[in-house]
């Protein structure tokens, strides 16, 4: 990332961490809601450069979450900062273990693989009255370092540490993207073969976008079942997972920022369509998805490069 | 002069079929070698068994006295064997600059994943290294043209540019004047060699147009069968009974002009 880029992050992030003191509590949650599948789309754009699309990512989404509530019930933690970080740990150690499976497929056969992945979680979830079966569980309010607030300065406390999250983990993917590794999701997208006999493993690198893309989901999961305070099965399901993919449609995988823009632009959607056609928002939805495909194949994101393209012509 | 290459009784049988059998053969660094035979010969799949895309069923493959026989394609790469394709194999989507940049990020990781996720692709060494390779090359003028707008004879260029990139001492072409059209071939072989020349490459190249084996060969292995035939300066290959017969066509190969009619 430029240094201009990191700036204006650091800009962008403290202006919000700002407003949330002025903001209504609900909206604060929809942000940090937005955070949450936010980070699950990034790790989506990274194999998604690639050409890869995964129908399954709530499989590391549900591992995240289920994680947090998992050790907040039977371990009592409570800091939110150890609860992310075994999120992260737990989705990333499943990428890295169903990776070497993975890894070796492509196109529709990849994306059905992890979708099936992903549905033996839902059906274990279900199924197990040790992990609260259809109905889940409830997560105990989370503190921070110490720091145990309630009400609205929870939503807040969360909105920050949701705003901290985005910071680092954009920077790191952002610093991924242009290592040498990261730039070669486009030639791995067009020509396998050439990168092998260039020198680099294929497969060892599409093993790591795995590990990176469940690491992000597993955090993105972590913070969802702290926000919503409760974990229930559904986070599994293969909508769930869909419904990453449509925000990455809607978003576009041109950059870091999209990926958040997109997520929070769903959300919003989402709530509206539901206030305004409860029984068949989710024809709103398809609609909006319709749209997008047809006149902004590669997203919101290819606005604002639309604009830089105009504004400062090389 | 030292072996580079040293290919001992090679076999290759897929099922009942034969695809190469008791192939040796010794390259000296610096070398320049023309393989030449009719379709289905064995050409390929040799080069195949050098670089590692197929293993061996049989026999020994060294590369500078080092044991390298049914190593994968990724290590004997590193090693310094790399290859170019019949069908030039180039990232299409990319500009000639992007493709060139790549080849030499990867060269310069050395192949290795930590390495080349910790870092940029763009460093300052990297894009001189590119640019110095394309010129090279006679590419700078294509510098940013997208890959699949590339005609033929600029994509083989391309292809072998970036083959070179991590500077391997030994480079397999693979039908380097495949697909383009006569007047263009010398022009682009003087081009390739000068380049391999430069950077002190052995070269093994597959050609079926007999005038350029005779102009940039020193030695031909003319393959039958899965086997070579004949072995030697193309002077003496070429005028071989069994070349002639099975390769050549039986009547005399008279060698024409460049940009002469081709029989």
């Amino acid at each position: 990332m430029t240094w201009n880029g990191l700036v204006l992050a650091l800009v962008a992030v403290a202006a919000l961490a700002g407003i949330a003191l002025v903001l209504p509590p609900w909206l604060i949650s929809l942000a940090t809601v937005s955070i949450s599948s936010g980070l699950v789309v990034l790790g989506l754009i990274v194999l998604w450069r690639a050409g890869l699309v995964p129908f399954g990512q709530a499989l590391y989404f549900a591992t995240g979450a289920y994680a947090v509530a998992l050790a907040s019930r039977l371990l009592g933690w409570s800091d939110a900062l150890a609860l992310v970080a075994l999120g992260a740990l737990a989705a990333g150690l499943l990428a890295f273990l169903v990776g070497f499976l993975l890894a070796r497929y492509r196109e529709i056969f990849f994306a059905m693989l992890s979708l099936a992945l992903s549905m033996i979680l839902y059906g274990t979830l279900v199924k197990s009255e040790a992990l609260g079966s259809t109905d889940g569980f409830n997560v105990a309010p989370a503190t921070f370092l110490g720091y145990a607030p309630h009400g609205l300065e929870q939503t807040r406390a969360l909105f920050w540490l949701a705003l901290g999250l985005v910071l680092v983990s954009g920077t790191a993917v952002q610093a991924y993207f242009s290592s040498i590794v990261g730039a070669l999701a486009i030639p791995i997208r067009d020509n396998e073969i050439r990168v092998e006999y260039l020198g680099m493993s294929v497969t060892h690198i599409i093993h790591l976008k795995l590990v990176i893309s469940g690491v992000l989901a597993g955090i993105g999961g972590a913070l969802a079942a702290l926000v919503i305070s409760h974990v229930d099965p559904n986070m599994a399901y293969w909508t769930t997972s869909g419904g990453f993919v449509f925000v990455t449609i809607l978003a576009g995988a041109s950059s870091v920022p999209t990926a958040f823009i997109g997520a929070f632009v769903f959300e919003v959607i989402r709530s509206v369509a539901v206030t305004v056609l409860p029984g068949a928002w989710q024809m709103i939805l398809g609609s909006v998805l319709l749209a997008t495909i047809l006149f902004l194949p590669e997203g919101l994101g290819s606005l604002a490069r639309r604009r830089v393209a105009n504004g400062d012509a090389k | 002069m030292t072996a580079i290459l040293s290919v001992t009784g090679l076999e290759k049988t897929f099922g009942s079929v034969t695809a190469a059998r008791d192939i040796s053969c010794e390259i000296p660094a610096g070398q320049t070698v023309g393989i030449i035979g009719a379709n289905g010969a064995g050409k390929t799949t040799f080069v195949n068994l050098i670089t590692g895309h197929l293993a061996p069923s049989k026999g020994c493959v060294r590369f500078e006295g080092r044991d390298v026989t049914g190593l994968p394609s990724r290590s004997i790469c590193r090693l310094g064997i790399s290859r170019s394709f019949q069908v030039a194999q180039i990232f299409p989507t990319m500009s000639v600059f992007e493709n060139m940049c790549t080849a030499v990020a990867i060269a310069k990781a050395g192949g290795s994943l930590v390495r080349g996720a910790t870092r940029a692709l763009h460093a300052q060494a990297t894009i001189e290294d590119a640019e110095t390779a394309l010129a090279l090359f006679s590419l700078s003028a294509s510098r940013n043209a997208r890959a699949s707008t590339l005609p033929q004879g600029l994509r083989k260029l391309l292809d072998i540019a970036m083959a070179s990139a991590g500077h391997p001492r030994l480079l397999l072409l693979d039908e380097p004047t495949s697909g383009i059209s006569v007047e263009e071939k010398y022009q682009l072989m003087d081009t390739i060699m000068g380049a391999l020349k430069t950077r002190g490459i052995t070269v093994l190249f597959v050609e079926h147009d007999m005038e350029i084996v005779q102009r940039f060969a020193d030695r031909v292995l003319a393959f039958y069968d899965g086997t070579v035939i004949a072995d030697g300066p193309p002077a003496i290959a070429l005028a071989d009974a069994k070349v002639r017969e099975f390769v050549t066509g039986t009547t005399i190969h008279v060698r024409t002009p460049p940009g002469g009619a081709h029989a």
